[in-house]
């Protein structure tokens, strides 16, 4: 939990003051809101009411701890470390329904994204699960061949899990015997201008939002609901 | 009329029947299909996962191809895919900056991409510009007798809303009733089959695949027709541990819409890749009139 580190901020209050946060939250906050701002749309967050359709559409929600709605009510509770030890990041598999469903248009599959890159930029995602580590074969294979191989990503993800593989031994018998697997992988002949375009997007940034709000104190708590509204003139 | 094809690294593999049965489809309407030449990995999901900025430029790297061989329509017949090249093309659409960044990075390896590629599912170009009308007068055998359960999966339909609706698409439905079968009530149609979670979490996702296959079955589904490489993996191949996780016994077959649609146009079995296909799928088609 954020409270057990050091706090580097002034406030020295036993009990929590509302709307100031601790150093490392605050921190995180501000690397999920750079994130968050590559997302055309991504500033609707602060546009949540709560509603619960995301979760009620989701369907591996039942699977979750943190669902999608609770994720964006802890996001204004100032409990983001929270969502990034979460299981919850891992397990969205990326189907929109929750995108599409949004009454408010948040784009949360793609917030859930940005979180996850967050996740994975401070190091804060749990080391037990496997996602992390399929998407960095999933680039690694990629990068060497310009195309994915299937038998190649599963082998090296299996690599550390021995016993999925063997479950699933059977499943790839059969496929094999259909011609379903390639076995040998072939480099693209384009692979070299994919290594130049790698090496030249590692200081590529992606354009930020213009509307995006930065990130303020007011952002947290009660102080946060409805706050982009325009105010009311009768 | 000839279109450019990006089959997607799916299609090279397990997805093999898939490739096979769509060429068969186009070549049995007498439409072209040419393969993009050197095309690259779209990134998937998995790619947006680590680097978001990365994952456009290299889904990019293909449009530029495609708009370098002169076609203006490219079809991706993996949702995956789809998605992927049609997000990239809407986000250098609204963003001149994005864009700005994206052709610089082209050009070091020589390439340009000016906007001037639509990417299209297969269904969509079957359906919306070579017609359903035009199918059927191709078609040499009806489909009477067969009940399908139409498998849109999640990606085609959303989050890019392309050509159909985004919780209750009918494409397939339409088509494929006109050719005589018979859609079954099956209300999952868009339903996630979890896809890569069965590598990453597979007790979460053989319940999805469960309950997709529940629902086809119930409601007297004799086929899943999918169009999806990913889904029709999960589906078929899982169905096997779904039954041991699950004490069931299904065995319903599921055939990629092109398969079926081959059917209707009198392509061989073979052409067809069915048999590639795990589980047996003769039952449905051996109740059709020669």
């Amino acid at each position: 939990m954020a409270s057990a580190r050091v706090d580097a901020s002034p406030i020295k209050f036993h009990a929590p003051v509302p709307g100031s946060l601790p150093a490392p939250e605050r921190e995180l906050r501000r690397r999920f809101l750079e994130e968050a701002q590559v997302v055309p749309g991504g500033g609707r967050i602060s546009q949540c009411l709560q509603c619960g359709t995301c979760t009620g559409s989701c369907p591996v929600s039942y699977a979750m701890d943190i669902s999608p709605r609770m994720v964006i009510a802890l996001f204004r509770a100032g409990q983001i470390e929270e969502i990034l030890r979460s299981r919850t990041l891992w397990i969205c598999a990326s189907c929109y329904m929750c995108t599409t469903r949004c009454p408010q248009s948040i784009k949360i599959t793609d917030l859930l994204y940005a979180l996850k890159r967050t996740a994975i930029d401070t190091g804060l995602y749990p080391e037990r699960f496997p996602v992390y580590r399929l998407s960095k074969n999933f680039v690694r294979v990629v990068n060497r061949y310009g195309r994915n191989q299937e038998t190649l990503l599963l082998l090296l993800y299996y690599l550390r899990n021995p016993l999925g593989l063997l479950r699933l031994l059977p499943l790839a018998i059969a496929m094999f015997r259909r011609g379903r697997i390639s076995m040998l992988p072939k480099k693209i002949k384009g692979v070299g201008a994919i290594r130049t375009i790698l090496r030249a997007s590692k200081e590529f940034e992606l354009p930020r939002e213009k509307e995006a709000v930065p990130y303020t104190e007011g952002m947290v708590g009660y102080g946060a609901v409805g706050k982009d509204q325009p105010e009311r003139t009768s | 009329m000839e279109y450019l094809y990006y089959p997607g690294c799916s299609l090279e593999s397990s997805g093999k029947p898939y490739d096979e049965s769509l060429r068969a489809v186009f070549r049995a309407l007498g439409i072209g299909l040419r393969q993009l030449e050197d095309w690259n990995c779209c990134g998937a999901t998995m790619y947006m996962s680590v680097n978001e900025a990365l994952s456009l430029t290299v889904s990019a790297r293909n449009l530029a191809l495609a708009e370098q061989a002169g076609f203006r329509d490219l079809i991706a017949p993996c949702s995956a895919c789809y998605t992927v090249l049609l997000k990239t093309n809407r986000f250098l659409r609204e963003s001149p900056e994005l864009r700005a960044k994206v052709d610089q990075l082209l050009g070091q390896v020589g390439l340009k991409y000016s906007l001037g590629v639509r990417v299209r599912h297969p269904l969509d170009v079957l359906v919306n510009e070579v017609g359903v009308e035009v199918i059927a007068s191709a078609a040499k055998r009806s489909l009477e007798g067969i009940a399908f359960a139409p498998y849109y999966g999640c990606q085609i339909v959303r989050p890019e809303r392309g050509f159909d609706d985004a919780e209750f698409p009918l494409t397939m439905d339409t088509l494929f009733q006109r050719l005589g079968a018979k859609a079954a009530y099956f209300p999952l149609k868009t339903r996630c089959c979890g896809g890569m979670l069965m590598t990453t979490f597979p007790d979460v996702c053989l319940q999805l695949v469960k309950d997709l296959v529940e629902c086809a079955a119930e409601n007297g589904a004799q086929c899943i027709i999918t169009t999806c490489p990913l889904c029709q993996v999960n589906l078929e191949g899982y169905q096997k541990l779904v039954n041991k996780k699950f004490g069931t016994s299904y065995q319903v077959p599921v055939m990629y819409f092109t398969q079926l649609l081959g059917v209707a146009l009198g392509c061989s079995e073979k052409e067809l890749g069915f048999h590639r296909n795990l589980i047996p799928w003769r039952a449905p088609i051996s109740v059709l009139a020669a």
